[in-house]
């Protein structure tokens, strides 16, 4: 079984006045235990809505409108109050960005671990003043920290060091499952390829599931096993990270693909994708990226493809992901179910 | 000859008139077009609108003062220590004066005080606060050491000593006294966003595309401010309405103008509750907190003024 | 506009710069810290230099020296002959006039309130003394210079209402208003989706080459670099450690600290083959 499944995710944000603005559209999701999996898109595309809404992380004006997320068989998507804190509990936890901006600027790392430890304690727990510090420092030894770094305040550590903090608090709940939303996005280009180095080896050694929320293909693909490709609030292709940069696919991932290049190679050319990500408030018929997309054809701006398997994955795409004889009807049948 | 139409057609030179943004937007002066878009980005706030609309009812009934009042607010032509009757609506002062025609009158002087000081309050504010702001350093520690001074010593006390020792007891004096002791809240606020929008991008921008000083802290900075401009004249003004009627209550203004405070003063040394006259004691007291409801409520809409997305909704 | 040939070169010679900061330890003791160290660079007319480095590596210091926005602690900088470390407000005026600056954050450096005519225009008067009806007339010659068409619906617009990839070429067409020699570009693109990084760095290359501009273009994304630059200097700790032709350096890396930068930047490519196929380069920079 696996251990998070999603179904029909939809999440909406509700501006003060105006329409709804759908950031996430009828996503399937399911994650194996010990899997590594990367979520990836541009601005806009609710990869970081999605990461929130399968934390139940949600905040207004966002609101999760349709969808079940079953959560080691227990549905999440309903739950409230303590029974969600229950869960959380050796259960999921999300990193941020500003995760290394969310430790609080008054408190030594040291008690905001006391805090996090307490307020998720178990009977058994041992809660002691020395209890706390043994195991504060097992975590921060954990993320590749000096148990010195629990008397300092926040402001004394770098950005690395801060985003080390934030993930060894996420650790301290012993999560099956955690949710990195642009982890290192703020940080500098040799501390992010530490940092994620970190994450990496953390999650290879202690087997809980990960997700890697980046816009940066070149991060997802060197961190994780399998890739997600958002586009306008949809998965558009799920696909081994490894068979990314090569073998046919969803055109907005190779789009993706072509705007990176080998600062090494002999010949570097890089392109861009023309035109703009579509309008989420108008949920209108056909494929999301049919507009920019070099390959479409008529069907593609009047319907929306479900996922099909293209390659060792699945892509959403009626040119390279064409559902052969039988299912097309299917297809089309879930499509009109979807819009 | 050019045809202003809201699109023109890209290649018509633009003779005159450049790029309009709307076919009517030109012909109106800058500062008018400034109030009159202020005034309709408050007006989309509910709350805001609600003060507006209080603010608008008594500015008219001060402006409108002896057709809506009844009487003259100093003729002692009544018999005095009346109740309420058909006559003298709100009864009569110990003078023989029309209580509710003081209070109609009252109203300028309320608004004056309120407005003038705030808006005294507001400019001095705004002046030292952009210095302090704009030029850390030696002027940013003495203003910053001024402004910290004129937070800490109590408003109202420091008020009666200077009201006691001025000479002058006219409505301008009470003005200046009131703005005196009530800028240093908004410079403070002004002096520190200033110093944060300072280092903003678009400053540095402003720098390279040539511009002068003067230029930068009016055209850039300033108009990032406009919602603390307004909250800290409003709050001003609010604080401006309550000082009046204090001081004037106290004694300390000048007793022969009509106002909400000095109806309250009168009220005070006649005794009105003892002779029954409630509503000279009531009515004034429930016109300044309306006024002052009015002015806070308008603050709830001034966030948007500084903001052209919110604006825009 | 013709472009007036341009033979002007900038150059940084044993520029030093120290800030003193208060002290992070809880002593508060003061100390000082050199953010570049001894420096020396030349950027010869006409070319296009890159400058790499982690972040506190310096670069950024170093753009802000050249620009005339701090002043080295020790050592000079020279643009034709102006003094670039000595200038007042009026010789700044006049340094601006010939170098301009394209900033990072699209979001932050358009003042939220002005239209983008206001913000093309100003440039336009305060260096070029042109008059309101030339100044709209170089604005829609500018928004289509950088591919804002047409020209008469942006220049009406507001920040807001532009998206990022917009905003970062009112930032250039800003920074080409007064017709620089130089064009300092700090992280352009660092900032803006993948997706739109190839128009700007096609608008910036396309630019020098037909205005004969000189770029200083700052970055710690070495793609971005070796496509828009000929030339690398390589900054960490405040020194430059390589400096030499961008595809030599980044082929050939003889420090440690560049083989490691290179090493450290993400790259879908760098397990996998060289890049074949992908959409083909017609669909460049349309954004």
């Amino acid at each position: 079984m696996a251990l998070l499944e999603a179904r029909g995710v939809s999440v909406a944000y509700w501006p003060s006045r105006g329409e709804r603005i759908w950031a996430v559209r009828d996503v399937d999701l399911s994650l194996e235990q010990g899997e590594f999996v990367g979520i990836v898109g541009e601005s806009g595309c609710g990869k970081s809505t999605l990461g929130y809404a399968l934390t139940r992380m949600l905040r207004p004006p966002a609101r999760l409108e349709a969808g079940a997320i079953a959560f080691n068989g227990t549905d999440i998507a309903t739950l409230h109050g303590e029974r969600l804190r229950r869960q959380r509990r050796h259960g999921f936890a999300l990193v941020l960005q500003s995760g290394m901006n969310a430790l609080n600027p008054v408190r030594t790392v040291a008690r905001q671990f006391g805090d996090v430890l307490k307020a998720h304690a178990e009977p058994g727990d041992d809660l002691s003043r020395e209890g706390i510090a043994r195991r504060s420092a097992v975590l921060l030894e954990a993320v590749q920290l000096a148990p010195a770094v629990l008397a300092s305040y926040p402001h004394e550590l770098s950005g690395g060091m801060r985003q080390r903090v934030s993930i060894g608090l996420a650790l301290a709940l012993e999560p099956r499952l955690i949710v990195f939303d642009e982890p290192t996005t703020a940080l500098d280009v040799i501390v992010q390829q530490a940092v994620m180095q970190t994450i990496r080896d953390l999650q290879r050694d202690r087997g809980f599931s990960a997700v890697l929320i980046s816009h940066d293909l070149g991060v997802v693909l060197e961190a994780t096993d399998r890739v997600l490709v958002m586009y306008a609030g949809e998965i558009v292709e799920d696909t081994p990270a490894a068979s990314v940069t090569s073998g046919l696919h969803h055109p907005y991932t190779e789009a993706l693909l072509a705007c990176y290049g080998d600062p090494r190679a002999d010949e570097v050319q890089i392109a861009g994708i023309p035109g703009q990500p579509p309008d989420l408030s108008v949920a209108g018929p056909g494929c999301p990226f049919a507009p920019r997309c070099p390959l479409a054809e008529d069907i593609c701006a009047a319907e929306d493809p479900p996922l099909t398997p293209l390659g060792d994955g699945r892509a959403a795409c009626h040119v390279r992901a064409r559902p052969a004889g039988s299912s097309v009807a299917a297809a089309e049948v879930e499509a009109d179910s979807v819009s | 000859m050019t045809i202003i139409t809201a699109t023109p057609p890209p290649e018509a030179p633009g003779r005159g008139v450049r790029i309009p943004v709307r076919a009517s937007g030109r012909a109106i002066p800058g500062p008018l077009r400034f109030v009159g878009r202020a005034l309709a980005t408050l007006w989309s706030n509910g709350k805001a609108r609600a003060g507006l609309i209080i603010l608008g009812v008594i500015i008219a009934i001060a402006i409108l003062a002896p057709l809506v009042a009844p009487h003259s607010p100093t003729a002692t032509s009544f018999a005095p220590y009346k109740g309420p009757d058909s006559v003298n609506w709100f009864g009569t002062t110990g003078n023989g004066q029309d209580v509710f025609s003081q209070l109609v009158y009252g109203a300028r002087v309320s608004l004056l005080v309120g407005l003038g000081a705030g808006g005294v309050a507001t400019v001095v504010a705004v002046t030292l606060g952009l210095v302090a702001g704009y030029r850390p350093g030696v002027v940013d520690e003495i203003l910053g050491f001024v402004t910290n001074l004129a937070l800490v010593v109590p408003a109202l006390p420091l008020m009666i000593v200077l009201a006691a020792y001025l000479q002058g007891r006219s409505v301008w004096t009470i003005v200046l006294v009131v703005a005196f002791t009530s800028w240093a809240t908004g410079c403070r606020v002004i002096r520190s966003q200033t110093a944060t929008l300072r280092t903003r991008e678009f400053v540095t921008s402003a720098v390279f595309s040539g511009e002068r000083l003067g230029r930068i802290v009016f055209r850039e900075i300033l108009p990032n401010m406009t919602s603390l401009v307004a909250a800290s004249f409003f709050s001003a003004a609010t604080a401006a309405v309550l000082a009046e009627a204090s001081l004037e209550f106290l004694g300390l203004g000048n007793p022969a103008t009509v106002s909400w405070g000095t109806i309250l003063y009168q009220a005070q040394q006649q005794n009105a509750l003892l002779t029954g006259q409630w509503l000279m004691v009531l009515a004034p007291g429930l016109a300044i907190v309306l006024l002052m409801v009015s002015l806070t409520l308008i603050n709830f809409g001034v966030d948007a003024l500084s903001n052209p997305r919110l604006r825009e909704k | 506009m013709s472009a007036d040939q341009n033979t002007v070169d900038l150059t940084v010679s044993d520029v030093t710069k120290t800030y003193r900061v208060r002290g992070h330890d809880r002593a508060g003791s003061n100390r000082a810290v050199t953010a570049v160290d001894d420096v020396s660079f030349r950027i010869p007319a006409g070319a296009a230099i890159g400058l790499v480095g982690a972040s506190g590596s310096g670069k950024s210091t170093l753009a802000r020296l050249i620009t005339g926005s701090e002043r080295p602690t020790r050592g000079s900088i020279a643009f034709g002959d102006m003094a670039v470390g000595r200038l007042q407000a009026r010789g700044l005026r006049r340094l601006h006039r010939e170098v301009q600056m394209v900033f990072q954050d699209p979001y932050g450096a358009l003042n939220p309130l002005h239209t983008v005519e206001y913000t093309l225009t100003r440039p336009c008067q305060n260096f070029l003394h042109m008059s309101a009806d030339q100044a709209a007339r170089r604005v829609r010659e500018l928004l289509e210079t950088v591919g804002l068409t047409p020209p008469v619906q942006f220049a009406a617009k507001l920040p807001h209402q532009l998206s990022g990839g917009q905003r970062q070429r009112v930032l250039i067409a800003r920074a080409l208003a007064c017709e620089p020699s130089l064009i300092v570009a700090d992280e352009p693109v660092s900032m803006l989706d993948v997706s739109l990084r190839a128009g700007i760095l096609e608008l910036l290359a396309d630019l020098r080459r037909q205005r004969g501009l000189s770029l200083l273009y700052i970055t710690h994304d070495l793609l971005s670099a070796r496509v828009v630059t000929e030339e690398l200097l390589v900054l960490n700790a405040g020194r430059i450690v390589e400096q030499g032709p961008t595809r030599q350096v980044l082929q050939h890396p003889q420090h440690s600290y560049t083989a490691r930068l290179l090493d450290a930047v993400p790259n879908p490519f760098a397990a996998a083959t060289p890049p074949t196929g992908g959409i083909p380069s017609t669909d460049r920079g349309n954004s």
